[in-house]
């Protein structure tokens, strides 16, 4: 008897809004501890939040692109419990009215395409972090990430698999990036998933009972974690037992999941309308003002750019795998006016650089203007293809000055001075031979001549000059 | 004649045309608390140097040209559920033991912009739940009419405050009736203002939805001048939805012609006490008299109010105050080893019975299985009772009402009787329910003394038609202008 996994997810970004969500800190990851702080964020009493707009319209955006109603009449809602990173003992969230419902994201799950249903997308405030000190076995608290805008996007049960999980979550942090609403650092806990999993025998409608797993910080952990727990609960089922409804917590490094809290024990959270906060109200115009401002998204960029500069798909997607990336190539796109260079730069040697160096592509910091100085010199015949090469792994790797790097090591290719002239004279003046097997119609002889000349240059003659010289000498 | 004697406007007068400094006025008042209070107990923090220095930079101000409000340079105390920079704000209750804000409350800015100089934090029911003003850390304060007798409360240190002339003016906040019971219980004249006129900033939140600032004085002018100094919308509370601050003018005498007064006949009927009745409808002769129509009408959802306000009240103060937790700020119980005893015992030892039993019952109306059972529904009848208000409105300008059914009774007497306490809320609680003005205001004394007053209840944001009324009141009549006997001096 076969069994199939049903799989629900909650996934939590940050949004990258300067400042938090009801107060005037900045967002910024890190810092030392609690020095992101304010009376407002750390909780202090009688202080009272006031809602960032941004937090709205970076909502409402993510919304309009997931295909939701935008609720016109949204509330806040206070979801009490207690814990120490927690300084209001109330986390404002939203329940009863969430900004955006009843969307959906299309999947290509290894080439089945699919859609999941969106439920919900609510506005929320972080918590901080607790620091525990094994040393003297006491606990810190750090409230610098305390109020740092949350959006939680609630799907429907629409999974069945870890890949169509996964390739949900890639294509939802690729809208996510190319919104600019969330810098999606999973390391940093800017995109995080709670996996709601239960299984059933195939062909059964009602769902099982399903367990909640938490502290999946990769898309790897997420993957091994499904696979886990769907077997899990199949094994339980087979030995005829029951699956507690329970809140399980991912150990990556031992690869089991283990239970944090039964039903039994689940919070009570106790949500009420938060009185801080009046309704939001988000009209007609507002929606339209948002969707006005949405950027074009990845797919539609991926359209683009083989509709338009004629690059394959492989290379589209390529340049649409980060929104970083595809900044950086349409800006060199933009300042060479050869996008297929531009293409060729950023697939080929820039995605070799940052593979080989492990840097993350939301990390890709290049300067369009140097690397644009490149590609200019090397279609201009300034430089050869591998002093090209040479010179965007020092500016990748160094941040060098092109044209000083170029100087510096001599790569600048000679061409219209008279060492080009010079050594073709002494190129033919040395083969008598292979100049008259040349005048004699061996095209080969051409070869050898221009080997022997760029030789005598020191591999610096700009091939077209040369070849051009030695053309007029010999005719 | 005393410094003290002075109503805050007069003072301000003096200090204007430079007859009396502000350091002396100042002054006269901490001099007259170090005298009075002992017997009263009204003020929990006084902290002379620190009031000098807040005198200093007032004078500085005025001289300046800067404070030009018409309470410039008049001492002013806070109810201690207010953050005042640098002075302890304990909510009187043990849980904030050593707590001292690093902000200021939107209204305390407000009084300092406004040339106002604080001279210490009053007193009151820990965590303001409470209407006797009994039930803090620090003890309770007495009723300056009657040292045996509670000030009523929770703002009870500032209606005593006012009314034993320790302070020409005080800030209290206004639940469900802890500006106007205090008042009534003391003969002092306070305002509760419109939910959403006087900015929440730094007032500790008992419940949010029904919490606010107001003034607590001598006289209805008084309340005017300092609810004008604290008004206003104000960007750190988004719940401040007036549009500007009230204006002060002290319009020339104005009769009430043209004014209808609405008075619930049902409120007269029950519990309430004779001599408070009686007072209380010759208030409504006096308006009467000064050109107002009086109505009777019958006030509906009366059996509901309390229910509710107490349901809604507790709700949110089972939300609100789980953050004093021992964790941050504020008392730590010694005892506890781990992350829960912390919890349990800074609790357990650190809030006092009135507030563990609201929390708990708050806690209870939101939990799962009985949300729709008890907070749902007093949202609804919180709905009705504003509609029903909304149809008042309609035929009348104002209500008049009493305060509380009966005056200022004896210190402990009604301690082991929460729903009799509860029940003595059931003229202002409404009011808080529906977000509307009141300003209560004394209308005689009962057989043994004790002052009498009333309340008039404006629709929403109709504070300058509550004013006018108030103070055509006052012109005519001298309750309060009476004073308590000076033998606590």
């Amino acid at each position: 008897m076969s069994w199939e996994t049903v799989i629900g997810l909650e996934v939590h970004t940050e949004l990258a809004t300067k400042s938090k969500i009801f107060c005037a800190c900045t967002t910024a990851f890190g810092g030392s501890p609690n020095t992101h702080v304010c009376p407002v964020c750390s909780g202090m009493p009688g202080t009272l939040p006031r809602l960032n707009r941004q937090v709205v319209e970076f909502a409402i955006r993510t919304g309009l692109a997931l295909d939701c109603d935008i609720t016109r009449y949204g509330k806040f809602d206070r979801k009490n419990y207690v814990y120490p990173d927690l300084p209001k003992a109330y986390q404002v969230s939203q329940l009863y009215a969430p900004i955006c419902q009843n969307g959906h994201l299309d999947i290509d799950a290894g080439g089945v395409p699919k859609t999941i249903a969106i439920r919900e997308i609510h506005m929320e405030e972080d918590a901080g972090k607790l620091i525990h000190d094994p040393l003297t076995g006491s606990t810190l608290v750090d409230y610098n990430r305390c109020g740092v805008p949350l959006l939680e996007i609630v799907s429907q049960p629409d999974f069945r698999s870890a890949a169509e999980v996964l390739a949900y979550l890639e294509k939802l942090r690729e809208t996510l990036l190319f919104l600019e609403v969330s810098d999606c650092k999973m390391q940093e806990g800017s995109l995080r998933a709670d996996v709601n999993l239960s299984v059933r025998r195939t062909g059964e409608t009602a769902l099982g009972t399903r367990t909640e797993m938490k502290n999946l910080n990769s898309f790897r952990a997420i993957g091994r974690a499904i696979a886990y727990e769907a077997a899990r609960q199949i094994d339980v089922l087979e030995e005829g037992g029951v699956i507690t409804q329970e809140t399980r917590r991912w150990d990556d490094d031992k690869g089991v999941s283990y239970s944090m809290r039964s039903k039994e024990n689940a919070q009570d959270y106790r949500y009420f309308p938060e009185p801080d906060l009046l309704p939001l109200r988000v009209d007609d115009d507002w929606v339209e003002r948002e969707r006005a401002a949405l950027p074009e998204l990845a797919h539609q960029k991926r359209a683009r750019y083989i509709a338009d500069y004629g690059l394959s798909e492989k290379d589209a997607a390529t340049l649409t795998g980060h929104k970083r990336v595809s900044d950086l190539f349409e800006a060199l796109a933009d300042k060479t006016a050869a996008p297929r260079e531009a293409a060729n730069l950023v697939t080929g040697e820039l995605m070799r650089l940052l593979n080989r160096t492990g840097t993350l592509p939301e990390d890709l910091s290049a300067d369009s203007g140097t690397l644009a100085r490149l590609i200019t010199l090397v279609l201009d015949g300034k430089i050869n293809r591998n002093a090209y090469k040479e010179a965007v792994e020092a500016v990748f790797t160094e941040d060098a000055d092109p044209d000083e790097y170029i100087s510096a090591h001599g790569l600048l290719m000679l061409s219209d001075d008279g060492a080009v002239a010079e050594a073709v004279a002494a190129v033919v003046a040395d083969n008598p031979k292979s100049v008259a097997d040349y005048r004699a119609g061996k095209q080969q002889a051409l070869g050898f001549l221009m080997g022997q000349a760029m030789r005598r240059l020191g591999g610096k003659g700009n091939p077209a000059a040369v070849s051009q010289a030695l053309k007029e000498r010999l005719n | 004649m005393e410094l003290y004697d002075l109503s805050a406007l007069a003072l301000a007068a003096a200090i204007r045309d430079r007859q009396v400094g502000v350091a002396e006025a100042a002054g006269a008042f901490l001099d007259r608390i170090e005298k009075t209070d002992p017997a009263i107990s009204a003020f929990i923090t006084v902290d002379r140097a620190d009031a000098m220095a807040r005198a200093a930079a007032a004078q500085a101000a005025i001289d300046a040209g800067e404070a030009t409000s018409p309470l410039a340079g008049v001492p002013v105390g806070v109810k201690d559920n207010i953050s005042v920079r640098g002075l302890p704000t304990s909510c009187a209750s043990k849980i904030l033991e050593g707590y001292v804000p690093v902000f200021d409350a939107t209204v305390t800015d407000r009084l300092t912009q406004a040339g106002l100089v604080v001279v210490g934090k009053l007193n009151m029911d820990e965590f303001a739940m409470g209407g006797s003003t009994e039930t803090g850390v620090h003890g309770p304060t007495r009723n300056p009419w009657d040292t045996a007798r509670v000030p009523g409360g929770s703002s009870g240190g500032s209606a005593a405050a006012v009314a034993a002339r320790e302070i020409p003016l005080a800030l209290g906040s206004d639940t469900g009736g802890s500006i106007r019971q205090p008042c009534a219980f003391c003969g002092a004249t306070g305002l509760k203002p419109t939910y959403g006129a006087v900015s929440r900033y730094g007032l500790v939140a008992y419940a949010s939805s029904l919490d606010q600032i107001g003034p607590i004085a001598r006289s209805v002018d008084d309340c005017a001048a300092l609810l004008a100094a604290i008004s206003g919308p104000d960007a750190r509370d988004s719940t401040c939805v007036v549009d500007a601050p009230f204006a002060f003018d002290q319009t020339p005498d104005e009769g009430l012609d043209g004014m209808t007064v609405g008075l619930p006949r049902n409120y007269f009927e029950g519990g309430i006490d004779g001599d408070v009745k009686k007072a209380v409808l010759a208030a409504a002769k006096q308006l009467e008299a000064l050109g107002a129509r009086v109505e009777e009408f019958v006030m509906p959802m009366m059996e509901y109010t309390v229910p509710a306000y107490y349901i809604i009240a507790c709700a949110e103060a089972s939300s609100n105050l789980s953050r004093f937790d021992g964790v941050k700020y504020g008392y730590r119980s010694p005892k506890a080893a781990t992350l829960s005893e912390l919890y349990l015992d800074t609790r357990s030892e650190g809030f006092g019975l009135e507030v563990k039993r609201r929390m708990m019952l708050g806690n209870f109306v939101l939990s799962s299985g009985y949300y729709d059972a008890y907070y749902k529904k007093a949202l609804q009848a919180r709905a009705l009772i504003k509609d029903a208000y909304n149809a008042l409105f309609k035929k009348y300008d104002l209500i008049l009402s009493p305060v509380a059914p009966t005056t200022a009774y004896h210190l402990g007497e009604n301690l082991d009787d929460p729903l009799k306490m509860y029940m003595g809320d059931i003229y202002t609680v409404p009011v808080n329910l529906a977000g509307l003005p009141a300003v209560a205001m004394p209308c005689g004394f009962d057989g043994q003394g004790l002052p009498v007053g009333f309340q008039l209840v404006g629709d929403t944001f109709a504070e300058p038609l509550l004013i006018r009324a108030g103070r055509a009141y006052q012109r005519v009549t001298a309750h309060h202008l009476k004073q308590p006997g000076r033998e606590a001096e």
